[in-house]
This record gives C-alpha cells, sequence and structure tokens, in this order.
C-alpha cells in the first residue's frame, strides 16, 4: 500500500511529468512563464484544483452515473478554479493581474479532466490524492524550470516570489543585453522544444 | 427510468452544492479582495492623476449616495490651495467587459485633471494600451468639463486608439458618465469636502 502509494505520487514528479513526458497542457506552459513567479504561481494553483477535484471525484467515484461523468467531473473542478480565482484576487492580487484569463482556463486544462477521468474516478480518495498531488507538483516544477530559462534568458532576471527579482544579470554585467525574443510567445516554443530534446535524452524509466 | 433519475438527482445536488460553496467563498472574501483592488488598481492611478497633492486621498475617501448606488469619492488638496476629487466610473461595451475609469477633477475651474484606466479585461497589446501607455488617456488632461467627451467620430474631442476603437469608446462613455455624475453632485462632494 505504501508503496503503491509513493509510487502513484512520484510518477508525476519523472515519469508522467506533464509538459516534457505527456506533453499535456501546453497552453499554460507556453502562455504564462514569461517569469518563474508566473510560472509557480500557476502550478500552484493548478495543483489546488488537481488534488481537490480527484479528492471530490474519488470520494463520488460510485455516485456519480457513467452517462453524466464528464458534466459532473466539470462542475466539480470548475467549482475548484471559482475558488482559486477568488482567493488568488483576495491573496495574491498581482499574481491574479498577471495570470489575467488563464486562472479560469484551468477549468479546460486536459491534466485536470485527464486525472479525473483516468485515475480518480477508478481509485481510492487517498491514491487520488497522491496521484494529483504528484502530477500537480510535477507541473508546478516544470513552469518554474521553462520559465526560469525564458526570464533568464528574455530579461535577465530570476523573479522567484513579490515581483523584486532575486537575481539580476545587470548586476553582474553592467552592459548585459536580454534576449528579448525568449520573453515573446514564439520563444515559449523554442523554450519548450529545446527542453523537450534534452528531457528525450534522458530515459524515462 | 431509474438511471434518469439518478443522473437528474446526482447533477442537482452537485450543482446546488457547488452554487452554495461558491456563494460562501464570494461572501468571505468580499472585502479582501475590495482593498486589493483599492491598493493595486485605485491607489495607483490616483497616484498618477493628482501628482502634487498635501493629503493622503486614499485615507480621506468618502461616500456619497446616488441613486441607490454609493460613489465613492477620493478628495485631494492641490499645491495651489485649490480642491480637487477622483472617483471611478465603469464605461459599458468594452471589448471584454466594462472598462474602470478613474478621473480626477479639479472643482475650482470644473477641468479634468487627468484620467487613467483602472480595471478592464481588454486584449494586451491592443485595448489594453487604453491602461498601458497614458498617450490615448492624456487627452482627456486639462479638458473643461463643458466639453463633449466623445470621440471624434461622434463629434467629440478624443482620438481613438488605432486598432481599438471599441475599447475607446468605452473609455469616454466613462468620461462621458463621470461628467453627468460631478455636474449632479458637484454640491453633495462639495459639502462632503468640507
Amino acid at each position: 500500500m505504501a508503496q503503491s502509494l509513493a509510487k502513484e505520487f512520484t510518477k508525476g514528479l519523472w515519469a508522467e511529468l506533464p509538459p516534457f513526458r505527456l506533453v499535456l497542457g501546453l497552453c499554460p506552459v507556453l502562455a504564462v512563464t514569461k517569469t518563474v513567479e508566473n510560472g509557480l504561481g500557476m502550478g500552484i494553483a493548478t495543483t489546488f484544483v488537481l488534488v481537490f477535484s480527484n479528492l471530490l471525484v474519488s470520494m463520488l467515484r460510485n455516485v456519480i452515473p457513467t452517462k453524466v461523468r464528464i458534466a459532473c467531473y466539470i462542475v466539480i473542478i470548475a467549482t475548484f478554479v471559482t475558488i482559486v480565482e477568488f482567493l488568488a484576487q483576495a491573496f495574491a492580487y498581482p499574481l491574479f493581474l498577471a495570470l489575467g484569463i488563464f486562472i479560469p482556463l484551468i477549468v479546460v486544462n486536459c491534466i485536470v479532466l485527464g486525472r479525473a477521468e483516468a485515475f480518480a474516478s477508478k481509485n481510492t480518495p487517498v491514491m487520488a490524492i497522491a496521484d494529483g498531488l504528484g502530477i500537480g507538483i510535477g507541473f508546478t516544477l516544470s513552469l518554474g524550470a521553462i520559465g526560469l530559462v525564458r526570464e533568464f534568458l528574455g530579461a535577465g532576471t530570476i523573479t522567484i516570489w513579490g515581483g523584486t527579482p532575486v537575481f539580476d544579470m545587470t548586476s553582474v554585467f553592467a552592459n548585459f543585453q536580454p534576449f528579448g525574443f525568449m520573453i515573446e510567445a514564439p520563444g515559449a516554443f523554442v523554450a519548450l522544444g529545446l527542453m523537450l530534446a534534452v528531457m528525450n535524452l534522458i530515459p524515462s524509466k | 427510468m431509474r438511471e434518469m433519475i439518478s443522473m437528474v438527482v446526482v447533477l442537482t445536488v452537485l450543482t446546488a452544492v457547488s452554487g452554495g460553496l461558491l456563494a460562501a467563498i464570494k461572501s468571505g472574501t468580499e472585502l479582501r479582495i475590495e482593498e486589493q483592488v483599492l491598493k493595486f488598481q485605485k491607489a495607483p492611478a490616483i497616484a498618477q492623476i493628482f501628482t502634487d497633492v498635501s493629503n493622503d486621498p486614499l485615507a480621506e475617501r468618502f461616500n456619497v449616495e446616488t441613486e441607490g448606488t454609493t460613489l465613492q469619492v477620493f478628495p485631494g488638496k492641490l499645491e495651489d490651495g485649490g480642491t480637487a476629487v477622483a472617483f471611478e466610473t465603469k464605461g459599458k461595451g468594452g471589448y471584454g467587459g466594462d472598462v474602470g475609469l478613474m478621473v480626477g477633477i479639479n472643482t475650482d475651474n470644473d477641468q479634468i485633471i487627468a484620467v487613467r484606466v483602472t480595471t478592464h479585461s481588454e486584449t494586451p497589446g491592443l485595448g489594453a494600451r487604453a491602461k498601458d501607455d497614458p498617450s490615448f488617456v492624456s487627452q482627456f488632461a486639462d479638458l473643461s468639463l463643458e466639453e463633449n467627451l466623445d470621440l471624434k467620430n461622434n463629434n467629440g474631442s478624443i482620438d481613438a486608439m488605432s486598432g481599438a476603437t471599441i475599447t475607446s469608446q468605452a473609455v469616454c462613455l466613462a468620461a462621458i458618465q463621470a461628467q453627468e455624475l460631478y455636474k449632479k453632485l458637484k454640491p453633495e462632494i462639495l459639502k462632503q469636502i468640507q
């Protein structure tokens, strides 16, 4: 039991790492990773939704009729996404402004619906939470990693939290010129593609 | 038949519980969200409008009742001894919903000091320039309140932003609304400032 629980948790961190191994949920991956902070914020919001929707779907798995299961999952997911939206506005307003439309769009994030359908609806609540946490943390770290590459190259800074950079290239090289392309949308594709290529060099098992 | 009933019952119960939960969370976070909007949207806009006031417009804000709604007014004491007020109006019909506009008015000569866009959900790079690039809203600066604050193709005096006519129109509507509100509420506002 404990062993399979650990397995469900760790698979999301490496073997089934959402953006790199499964290449899923790319919309927020490409759109919000301009800074590490935005990437991490988006990841945490998605993790919250993922854990609670997995828990609820798993608890109700014997109650929800199969024919309307997708509708039920969407109601559950949308409820938690709206809760995240309220909480983000109340406690992290600048992050809410930066993520904008991508918070409500977590509803249609295929990772969340995919875990509900493929995992939570067939497993116990404890397993579902482990799965949600693993996938969510893997997703958060992936977004942070892409954000790190894009922000470091594109702006020469690293912003972890609170809007103030913890590292600034201009303090090391006074005449540093950022590679602005990486901050733009095409730069997101290039960063993701290169990181995918590197990930594929390492075997997943 | 049994299956039909169970589908209806499960979906109804689920949506009802979800609705109740969201209503509770909304009312629980409402006050905090209002504070955050004040701090991150209204305060920067007011700071840009009142560049040289000697008081704290945020701390001295007061409410004026008008036709059932409450208007939040931020008073400013200008350097030359005059007084000014700023308040927010919502322009209907932006590209992504209402466009909030903070309007600062000098109460001595009834001139607009400046206006700034606050809350909006316009397209980044197009409509959102109304907030990010002050060259559009700076057209309102120093205009008299007797002026027609509409777009030029509606016989007004404001040039629309190219590529963002709908947003420009919403901003103008908010300004016109502010103009009407101010004319109506001026005696009330002046009474409260004293």
